[in-house]
Protein backbone atom coordinates (compact mmCIF):
# COMPACT_ATOMS: atom_id res chain seq x y z
CA UNK A 1 0.00 0.00 0.00
CA UNK A 2 1.76 3.56 -1.04
CA UNK A 3 0.66 6.82 -0.54
CA UNK A 4 -0.10 9.09 -4.02
CA UNK A 5 0.06 12.92 -4.24
CA UNK A 6 -1.62 14.42 -7.16
CA UNK A 7 -3.00 17.26 -8.08
CA UNK A 8 -5.01 18.50 -11.07
CA UNK A 9 -4.95 21.93 -12.04
CA UNK A 10 -6.23 23.92 -14.92
CA UNK A 11 -9.47 25.44 -16.76
CA UNK A 12 -12.39 24.63 -14.47
CA UNK A 13 -15.55 23.24 -16.16
CA UNK A 14 -18.11 20.95 -14.62
CA UNK A 15 -17.35 17.00 -14.29
CA UNK A 16 -13.57 17.34 -13.12
CA UNK A 17 -13.91 15.89 -9.91
CA UNK A 18 -16.27 13.46 -10.74
CA UNK A 19 -13.96 12.23 -13.62
CA UNK A 20 -10.90 12.21 -11.54
CA UNK A 21 -12.23 10.40 -8.91
CA UNK A 22 -14.25 7.87 -10.70
CA UNK A 23 -10.80 7.20 -12.15
CA UNK A 24 -9.26 6.78 -9.12
CA UNK A 25 -11.95 4.43 -7.65
CA UNK A 26 -11.55 2.43 -10.57
CA UNK A 27 -7.82 1.49 -9.63
CA UNK A 28 -8.97 0.91 -5.94
CA UNK A 29 -7.68 3.93 -4.76
CA UNK A 30 -9.03 5.25 -1.43
CA UNK A 31 -9.07 9.22 -1.17
CA UNK A 32 -7.49 9.94 2.14
CA UNK A 33 -7.75 13.68 2.22
CA UNK A 34 -8.43 16.43 -0.33
CA UNK A 35 -8.50 20.09 -0.85
CA UNK A 36 -10.08 21.71 -4.01
CA UNK A 37 -10.79 25.53 -4.31
CA UNK A 38 -11.47 28.13 -7.49
CA UNK A 39 -7.88 30.17 -7.65
CA UNK A 40 -8.91 33.60 -10.05
CA UNK A 41 -11.30 31.09 -12.07
CA UNK A 42 -8.33 28.37 -12.20
CA UNK A 43 -9.48 24.74 -10.92
CA UNK A 44 -6.76 23.67 -8.32
CA UNK A 45 -6.92 20.01 -6.64
CA UNK A 46 -4.36 18.42 -4.02
CA UNK A 47 -5.50 14.74 -3.41
CA UNK A 48 -3.56 12.19 -1.38
CA UNK A 49 -5.13 8.69 -2.03
CA UNK A 50 -3.59 5.34 -1.27
CA UNK A 51 -3.76 2.04 -2.91
CA UNK A 52 -1.51 -0.43 -4.06
CA UNK A 53 -1.13 1.16 -7.81
CA UNK A 54 1.82 2.52 -9.07
CA UNK A 55 2.04 6.66 -9.88
CA UNK A 56 2.73 5.16 -13.76
CA UNK A 57 -1.01 3.32 -13.55
CA UNK A 58 -2.46 6.50 -12.09
CA UNK A 59 -0.70 8.99 -14.37
CA UNK A 60 -2.40 6.70 -17.28
CA UNK A 61 -5.82 6.42 -16.01
CA UNK A 62 -5.48 10.44 -15.40
CA UNK A 63 -4.05 11.10 -18.74
CA UNK A 64 -7.61 11.34 -20.49
CA UNK A 65 -8.02 14.48 -18.28
CA UNK A 66 -5.68 15.94 -19.62
CA UNK A 67 -6.08 15.49 -23.25
CA UNK A 68 -7.39 18.36 -24.44
CA UNK A 69 -4.45 20.54 -22.63
CA UNK A 70 -7.09 22.01 -20.19
CA UNK A 71 -5.86 20.08 -17.71
CA UNK A 72 -2.13 19.62 -15.74
CA UNK A 73 -2.39 16.25 -13.78
CA UNK A 74 1.32 15.51 -11.64
CA UNK A 75 0.94 12.18 -9.57
CA UNK A 76 3.89 11.54 -7.46
CA UNK A 77 4.58 8.88 -4.54
CA UNK A 78 5.33 10.13 -0.90
CA UNK A 79 5.42 8.79 2.25
CA UNK A 80 3.65 8.73 5.16
CA UNK A 81 3.80 11.62 7.30
CA UNK A 82 4.00 10.88 11.62
CA UNK A 83 1.47 13.56 12.78
CA UNK A 84 2.80 16.63 14.42
CA UNK A 85 4.29 16.48 17.54
CA UNK A 86 1.35 17.62 20.57
CA UNK A 87 2.02 20.96 22.72
CA UNK A 88 1.29 23.84 20.48
CA UNK A 89 -1.95 26.15 20.11
CA UNK A 90 -3.99 26.83 17.36
CA UNK A 91 -4.61 30.27 16.19
CA UNK A 92 -5.93 32.03 13.32
CA UNK A 93 -4.56 34.90 11.51
CA UNK A 94 -6.70 37.42 9.74
CA UNK A 95 -5.39 40.09 7.44
CA UNK A 96 -6.27 42.24 5.06
CA UNK A 97 -6.08 45.82 3.90
CA UNK A 98 -5.02 47.33 0.39
CA UNK A 99 -3.17 45.32 -2.57
CA UNK A 100 0.43 45.40 -2.63
CA UNK A 101 3.18 42.66 -2.90
CA UNK A 102 4.66 41.37 0.08
CA UNK A 103 1.48 41.58 2.22
CA UNK A 104 1.74 37.28 2.70
CA UNK A 105 5.69 37.09 2.69
CA UNK A 106 6.39 39.97 5.39
CA UNK A 107 3.59 38.74 7.70
CA UNK A 108 4.56 34.68 7.68
CA UNK A 109 8.14 35.42 8.29
CA UNK A 110 6.89 36.52 12.09
CA UNK A 111 5.22 33.00 12.34
CA UNK A 112 8.17 31.49 10.84
CA UNK A 113 10.44 33.53 13.04
CA UNK A 114 8.94 31.44 16.47
CA UNK A 115 9.05 28.14 15.25
CA UNK A 116 4.65 28.58 13.91
CA UNK A 117 3.73 26.01 11.40
CA UNK A 118 0.77 27.45 9.19
CA UNK A 119 -1.15 24.50 8.68
CA UNK A 120 -4.09 25.93 6.39
CA UNK A 121 -3.52 29.34 4.32
CA UNK A 122 -6.14 30.92 2.20
CA UNK A 123 -5.52 34.20 0.28
CA UNK A 124 -8.12 36.59 -1.88
CA UNK A 125 -8.07 39.08 -4.11
CA UNK A 126 -11.37 40.94 -4.21
CA UNK A 127 -10.75 44.80 -6.20
CA UNK A 128 -8.19 46.17 -3.98
CA UNK A 129 -8.69 44.77 -1.53
CA UNK A 130 -6.25 41.92 -0.31
CA UNK A 131 -7.14 38.87 2.18
CA UNK A 132 -5.23 36.05 4.09
CA UNK A 133 -6.73 33.79 6.49
CA UNK A 134 -4.34 31.32 8.59
CA UNK A 135 -4.43 28.04 10.13
CA UNK A 136 -1.29 28.41 12.83
CA UNK A 137 -0.18 26.52 15.50
CA UNK A 138 2.15 27.95 17.65
CA UNK A 139 4.92 26.19 19.55
CA UNK A 140 4.37 25.32 23.18
CA UNK A 141 6.69 28.23 25.00
CA UNK A 142 5.89 31.19 22.37
CA UNK A 143 4.25 34.30 23.74
CA UNK A 144 1.40 34.77 21.47
CA UNK A 145 1.12 38.42 22.53
CA UNK A 146 5.13 38.99 21.49
CA UNK A 147 4.13 37.07 18.25
CA UNK A 148 1.11 39.48 17.87
CA UNK A 149 3.03 42.78 18.18
CA UNK A 150 5.94 41.19 15.74
CA UNK A 151 2.65 40.94 13.17
CA UNK A 152 0.95 43.98 14.00
CA UNK A 153 4.27 45.85 13.58
CA UNK A 154 4.63 44.40 10.13
CA UNK A 155 1.52 44.85 9.57
CA UNK A 156 1.59 48.34 10.00
CA UNK A 157 4.54 48.94 8.21
CA UNK A 158 2.46 47.27 5.13
CA UNK A 159 -0.67 49.71 6.28
CA UNK A 160 -2.90 46.37 6.04
CA UNK A 161 -4.77 45.46 9.37
CA UNK A 162 -3.79 41.89 11.27
CA UNK A 163 -6.16 39.66 13.90
CA UNK A 164 -4.55 36.99 15.86
CA UNK A 165 -6.95 34.93 17.72
CA UNK A 166 -6.93 31.45 19.32
CA UNK A 167 -8.86 29.27 17.65
CA UNK A 168 -9.32 26.91 20.58
CA UNK A 169 -12.66 25.04 19.92
CA UNK A 170 -15.47 24.42 22.22
CA UNK A 171 -16.51 20.49 23.48
CA UNK A 172 -19.65 20.10 23.50
CA UNK B 1 -40.19 33.70 36.83
CA UNK B 2 -36.79 33.80 38.34
CA UNK B 3 -34.01 31.34 36.79
CA UNK B 4 -33.55 29.52 40.51
CA UNK B 5 -37.36 29.14 40.12
CA UNK B 6 -37.27 27.78 36.80
CA UNK B 7 -38.41 23.95 36.54
CA UNK B 8 -35.36 23.22 34.58
CA UNK B 9 -32.88 25.49 36.90
CA UNK B 10 -34.25 23.39 40.09
CA UNK B 11 -34.21 19.95 38.59
CA UNK B 12 -31.67 17.93 39.78
CA UNK B 13 -30.16 14.12 39.33
CA UNK B 14 -31.58 13.49 42.72
CA UNK B 15 -34.93 13.52 41.14
CA UNK B 16 -34.40 10.62 39.09
CA UNK B 17 -33.77 8.40 42.32
CA UNK B 18 -31.40 5.89 40.51
CA UNK B 19 -27.70 5.86 40.77
CA UNK B 20 -26.23 7.08 36.98
CA UNK B 21 -23.26 4.84 35.50
CA UNK B 22 -20.34 5.84 33.42
CA UNK B 23 -21.06 4.27 29.99
CA UNK B 24 -18.86 4.47 27.01
CA UNK B 25 -18.92 7.36 25.02
CA UNK B 26 -19.46 5.81 21.24
CA UNK B 27 -17.39 7.28 18.12
CA UNK B 28 -18.67 8.21 14.69
CA UNK B 29 -19.11 6.54 12.06
CA UNK B 30 -21.40 4.22 14.76
CA UNK B 31 -24.62 4.25 12.53
CA UNK B 32 -26.55 5.07 15.97
CA UNK B 33 -24.79 8.50 15.69
CA UNK B 34 -26.31 9.19 12.14
CA UNK B 35 -29.71 7.87 13.13
CA UNK B 36 -32.93 9.94 14.00
CA UNK B 37 -34.02 8.73 17.33
CA UNK B 38 -37.16 7.47 19.42
CA UNK B 39 -38.71 9.27 21.81
CA UNK B 40 -39.16 8.30 24.66
CA UNK B 41 -41.60 8.11 27.91
CA UNK B 42 -39.75 10.49 30.73
CA UNK B 43 -41.77 8.15 33.35
CA UNK B 44 -40.24 4.40 32.25
CA UNK B 45 -37.88 3.67 34.93
CA UNK B 46 -34.88 2.95 31.74
CA UNK B 47 -35.40 6.12 30.48
CA UNK B 48 -35.06 7.77 33.73
CA UNK B 49 -31.76 5.57 34.03
CA UNK B 50 -30.20 6.62 31.12
CA UNK B 51 -30.93 10.20 32.50
CA UNK B 52 -28.40 9.48 35.38
CA UNK B 53 -26.14 7.68 33.05
CA UNK B 54 -26.10 10.53 30.72
CA UNK B 55 -25.55 12.14 33.96
CA UNK B 56 -22.73 10.50 35.40
CA UNK B 57 -20.90 9.97 32.47
CA UNK B 58 -20.88 14.17 31.55
CA UNK B 59 -19.77 14.62 35.02
CA UNK B 60 -16.55 12.81 34.88
CA UNK B 61 -16.24 13.40 31.00
CA UNK B 62 -13.11 16.62 30.77
CA UNK B 63 -14.35 19.73 29.16
CA UNK B 64 -17.85 17.85 28.65
CA UNK B 65 -21.01 20.35 28.98
CA UNK B 66 -23.81 18.33 26.80
CA UNK B 67 -24.29 14.47 26.26
CA UNK B 68 -27.00 12.48 24.04
CA UNK B 69 -28.03 9.27 24.11
CA UNK B 70 -26.99 8.33 20.77
CA UNK B 71 -23.54 9.49 22.16
CA UNK B 72 -23.80 6.52 24.34
CA UNK B 73 -25.41 4.26 22.03
CA UNK B 74 -28.69 4.79 22.44
CA UNK B 75 -31.11 6.55 19.64
CA UNK B 76 -33.58 7.58 22.16
CA UNK B 77 -34.49 11.59 21.99
CA UNK B 78 -33.06 12.11 25.65
CA UNK B 79 -30.00 14.42 25.99
CA UNK B 80 -28.11 15.93 29.19
CA UNK B 81 -26.07 19.95 29.37
CA UNK B 82 -24.13 21.25 31.64
CA UNK B 83 -22.83 24.99 30.74
CA UNK B 84 -23.03 26.15 34.46
CA UNK B 85 -18.91 26.28 34.57
CA UNK B 86 -18.18 27.49 31.11
CA UNK B 87 -16.32 30.94 30.54
CA UNK B 88 -18.94 31.85 27.37
CA UNK B 89 -22.19 31.03 29.25
CA UNK B 90 -24.54 33.40 30.02
CA UNK B 91 -28.17 32.58 30.55
CA UNK B 92 -27.87 28.99 31.98
CA UNK B 93 -30.22 26.60 33.84
CA UNK B 94 -27.59 24.53 35.87
CA UNK B 95 -27.54 20.28 35.39
CA UNK B 96 -30.57 19.12 33.33
CA UNK B 97 -32.20 16.41 31.07
CA UNK B 98 -34.59 16.75 28.55
CA UNK B 99 -36.33 14.27 26.50
CA UNK B 100 -38.47 14.48 23.51
CA UNK B 101 -36.75 18.02 22.82
CA UNK B 102 -37.82 20.37 20.03
CA UNK B 103 -36.87 24.47 18.99
CA UNK B 104 -39.47 26.04 19.36
CA UNK B 105 -37.92 29.45 18.48
CA UNK B 106 -34.12 30.55 17.16
CA UNK B 107 -32.42 33.56 15.85
CA UNK B 108 -29.38 35.22 16.09
CA UNK B 109 -26.92 33.07 13.82
CA UNK B 110 -23.14 33.11 14.98
CA UNK B 111 -20.25 30.83 14.27
CA UNK B 112 -18.04 28.95 16.76
CA UNK B 113 -15.82 26.54 16.62
CA UNK B 114 -17.20 22.79 18.12
CA UNK B 115 -15.92 19.90 19.06
CA UNK B 116 -17.26 16.28 20.18
CA UNK B 117 -16.55 13.76 22.14
CA UNK B 118 -18.28 10.99 19.53
CA UNK B 119 -16.06 12.96 16.39
CA UNK B 120 -12.35 13.24 18.92
CA UNK B 121 -10.00 14.16 15.58
CA UNK B 122 -11.83 16.67 14.47
CA UNK B 123 -13.09 20.34 15.09
CA UNK B 124 -15.39 22.41 12.88
CA UNK B 125 -16.63 25.87 12.34
CA UNK B 126 -20.85 25.68 12.63
CA UNK B 127 -23.72 28.61 12.85
CA UNK B 128 -25.78 27.97 15.37
CA UNK B 129 -28.74 30.84 16.64
CA UNK B 130 -27.59 32.67 20.08
CA UNK B 131 -30.86 33.21 20.91
CA UNK B 132 -33.03 29.88 21.46
CA UNK B 133 -36.17 28.23 23.10
CA UNK B 134 -36.05 24.78 23.39
CA UNK B 135 -39.59 22.53 24.92
CA UNK B 136 -39.40 18.99 26.10
CA UNK B 137 -39.88 16.64 29.29
CA UNK B 138 -38.51 16.51 32.65
CA UNK B 139 -37.23 12.66 33.04
CA UNK B 140 -39.24 11.76 36.20
CA UNK B 141 -42.18 13.59 36.30
CA UNK B 142 -42.60 13.85 32.30
CA UNK B 143 -43.28 17.46 32.59
CA UNK B 144 -43.46 19.38 30.00
CA UNK B 145 -40.91 22.79 30.26
CA UNK B 146 -40.06 25.23 28.25
CA UNK B 147 -36.38 26.63 28.10
CA UNK B 148 -35.41 30.17 26.96
CA UNK B 149 -31.61 30.82 26.56
CA UNK B 150 -29.35 31.96 24.85
CA UNK B 151 -25.06 32.35 23.81
CA UNK B 152 -23.20 28.70 25.24
CA UNK B 153 -26.38 27.00 26.25
CA UNK B 154 -28.30 27.45 23.32
CA UNK B 155 -25.62 26.15 21.40
CA UNK B 156 -24.82 23.20 23.66
CA UNK B 157 -29.05 22.41 23.75
CA UNK B 158 -28.84 22.55 19.73
CA UNK B 159 -25.43 20.38 19.73
CA UNK B 160 -27.52 17.97 21.79
CA UNK B 161 -30.99 18.11 19.77
CA UNK B 162 -29.15 17.69 16.75
CA UNK B 163 -27.41 14.43 18.30
CA UNK B 164 -30.66 12.96 18.75
CA UNK B 165 -31.32 13.91 15.22
CA UNK B 166 -29.04 11.77 13.93
CA UNK B 167 -26.78 14.60 12.65
CA UNK B 168 -23.11 15.54 14.11
CA UNK B 169 -21.45 18.88 13.85
CA UNK B 170 -19.48 18.17 10.69
CA UNK B 171 -22.84 18.00 9.24
CA UNK B 172 -23.33 21.97 10.25
CA UNK B 173 -20.10 22.74 9.08
CA UNK B 174 -19.81 26.33 7.46
CA UNK B 175 -18.36 25.83 4.58
CA UNK B 176 -15.97 23.38 2.50
CA UNK B 177 -12.87 24.73 4.39
CA UNK B 178 -14.74 24.59 8.05
CA UNK B 179 -13.31 20.95 9.39
CA UNK B 180 -10.11 20.94 11.13
CA UNK B 181 -7.65 18.28 12.35
CA UNK B 182 -7.99 18.80 16.09
CA UNK B 183 -4.28 20.20 17.67
CA UNK B 184 -5.32 19.93 21.53
CA UNK B 185 -7.18 17.16 23.61
CA UNK B 186 -8.61 17.73 26.52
Amino acid sequence: MTLHAITVLGHDRPGIIAETTGRLAGLGLNLEDSSMTLLRGHFAMTLVCAGSATDAEIEAALAPLADDGSLTVTVREVPTEDAAAGGGTPWVLTVHGGDRTGIVSSIVEEIARVGGNITDLTTRLAGDLYLLVAEIDLPAGVDPAAVDAAIQQVASGLGVGATLREAEADDL
Amino acid sequence: MSEEQHPVAAWTEADLGVEGRVLDVVRAPAPVLSTPGERVDPTDLATMQLAADLVATMRVSPGCVGLAAPQVGVGVLLFCVDVSAHPKTRTHHGTFVLCNAEVVESSRNEKAREGCMSVPDLTGDVKRPTRLVVRGQLPGTGEEVTVTTDAFEARALLHEIDHCAGLLFVDRAAGAHAIYARKTYL
